[in-house]
């Protein structure tokens, strides 16, 4: 029952994987041939390339920014819908989850049109008189990371739900007629038992955001640089194999450690779940 | 007095909070929307008068039909092989014990969390060893990847929720492992079989990023044509696109939905 799965994926994911890191150790000729090797030329080329570790450094420091804004947003609204008495709190997770479904290119392009020029904000600001001259919130690393956490923040939010709805509720109670003020109650109580759907949440947005190549292909300037379209930029646009898998492995490699680590405190089928739902 | 965290006052601001983030979520997919009826040609504001023009030329333009087209074949192709090979896996890890089980799971779940781009790489990489090149071939492989965790997982919360009662009553009634599946464990789950082939639908029918390396050039599924669309401009016809696009993700789930509701309800 379950090998023809299992051999789909030993065969399209698990080999092509193996195939990249063993492709980063081979040889390109001067004809521009790719030779089977076991040498290290394509990894001391790019870890002495300076542009690379910009790179990385750089989509770290975006995909940490998203996340945490992504926390600060996801997390008052889910501890609203978990808190809110509301018949029909369904409906409300549904409805969060409605533009999820639409397209994310559609939901990336989007923001050309809100943050552009002559987009929305500016319309809406210049005709207020807030302003006078359209402000430049396009094509640079904010709406980046603004297209990031939009389409990232369900994740945050699910995640953070389902960890606050699982709650004893007794247990906040029980604080309070101990004495507890509500803020000491939300921090001591509350708070530390969402940390499991916090950390998934988190993980999750830190990881989608980092592997992420449209959005700030579609929504980043000039100096805007993310490691998965220097990936592209090699094995597609430059056709430069080697370095292509080594950059690849380097970004499967930190961000399999992030997940690892996270692996080792919490737990994976925490994020698992939320998806399910 | 009742000071909580919970008292009205925090919950309305929590409210208040979760109102914005909600309208955060929906306002630029309803700037998409307004301005595909935009008359003006620059495809942007301010809006010059009501048009459907956009709409004419959309259904006009033969190569978003195209797209279109490879689009929905790529989609249905890969969601019926993730749900034939995901209802299967997700039955055995949830019917059965054997060791090593919760590997099988993390590796079934692994495409969830592995970036896209490093699986668009190595699976172009790895079958280009084997002769063959970036196709159609190649994105209904990886596409079926992508897509069977979403059925594996779907399914198999269907199964944990599932007495075993019923499946036990009918083999102590002498039907034989192939009629209790047949007849019993199918029925009992195909809501869920029907969701898990939606959603596949869903994630191929959305997916870009591998796409982009898998396609051969030249051909275009209905994301990849919009974003290279985008890359010479925003007119207005993108809009209207988006619009098409817009309504058809958001009423297939609610279809799915409503049918996967029917169906169990009839139960």
């Amino acid at each position: 029952m379950l090998s023809p799965a299992l051999i789909s994926l030993a065969l399209f994911l698990v080999a092509p994987i193996i195939f990249v890191i063993i492709y980063s150790f081979w040889l390109r000729t001067a004809e521009g041939l790719d030779v089977p090797a076991f040498q290290f030329g394509n990894w001391i080329a790019v870890a002495t390339d300076y542009y690379y570790w910009l790179g990385l450094y750089s989509t770290f420091k975006m995909s940490l920014i998203t996340t945490a804004a992504c926390a600060v947003v996801g997390y008052p609204t889910a501890y609203f819908l978990a808190r809110i008495r509301f018949s029909n709190k369904a409906l409300l997770l549904f409805l969060l989850f409605l533009p999820f479904w639409v397209s994310y290119i559609i939901r990336t392009m989007a923001w050309i049109s809100v943050l552009g020029k002559t987009g929305a904000v500016n319309t809406v600001l210049l005709w207020i008189g807030i302003i006078d001259e359209p402000l430049a919130m396009l094509y640079n690393d904010f709406s980046v990371i603004m297209g990031l956490v939009y389409f990232l923040v369900p994740y945050m939010i699910i995640n953070i739900y389902v960890s606050l709805d699982g709650i004893d509720r007794n247990l906040e109670a029980s604080a309070r007629t101990l004495g507890c003020s509500p803020w000491q109650t939300f921090r001591e109580v509350t708070l530390p038992l969402s940390l499991p759907g916090l950390g998934a949440g988190c993980m999750l947005c830190f990881v989608l955001a980092a592997g992420s190549y449209v959005t700030p292909r579609l929504l980043g300037g000039p100096d805007t640089l993310f490691f998965p379209d220097l990936i592209y930029e090699a094995i597609i646009s430059q056709l430069d194999w080697p370095t292509g898998s080594v950059l690849s492995v380097i970004l499967l490699l930190s961000l399999g450690l992030l997940v690892a680590v996270y692996n080792r405190f919490m737990s994976l089928s925490d994020i698992y779940r939320s998806f399910a739902r | 007095m009742s000071a909580t965290l919970e008292s009205r006052t925090a919950l309305w601001l929590l409210g208040l909070f979760s109102i914005g983030v909600y309208i955060f979520q929906f306002a630029p997919i309803a700037v998409v929307m307004l301005l595909s009826f935009n008359a003006s040609r620059s495809g942007a504001f301010p809006m010059e008068g009501v048009s459907l023009q956009w709409y004419d030329k959309l259904f006009a333009n033969d190569s978003i039909l195209e797209a279109f087209q490879t689009s929905i074949l790529l989609a249905l192709g890969c969601s019926l092989l993730a749900t034939i090979l995901g209802v299967m896996a997700a039955i055995a890890l949830v019917r059965y014990q054997f060791k090593g089980k919760n590997g099988i799971s993390t590796l079934i779940s692994m495409p969830l969390l592995i970036p896209e781009v490093v699986l668009g790489v190595a699976l172009l990489m790895f079958l280009k060893l084997i002769g063959v090149y970036r196709s159609f071939g190649m994105l209904l492989l990886g596409h079926t990847v992508l897509a069977l965790p979403f059925v594996v997982l779907v399914v198999q919360a269907r199964l944990v929720g599932l007495r075993q009662n019923f499946e036990e009553a009918a083999l102590s009634l002498g039907a034989n492992r192939l009629q209790t599946f047949r007849e019993v464990t199918l029925p009992l789950i195909s809501p869920a079989i029907l969701g898990g082939f939606l959603f596949a639908v869903a994630i191929s029918f959305d997916n870009i990023t591998a796409t982009l390396f898998w396609k051969k050039p030249g051909i275009e599924t209905v994301p990849t044509k919009i974003f290279a669309m985008l890359r010479t401009s925003i007119s207005p016809e993108i809009n209207a696109l988006g619009t098409v696009m817009i309504i058809l993700t958001i009423l297939l789930p609610l279809i799915g939905g409503y049918v996967v509701r029917r169906f169990s309800r009839g139960r």
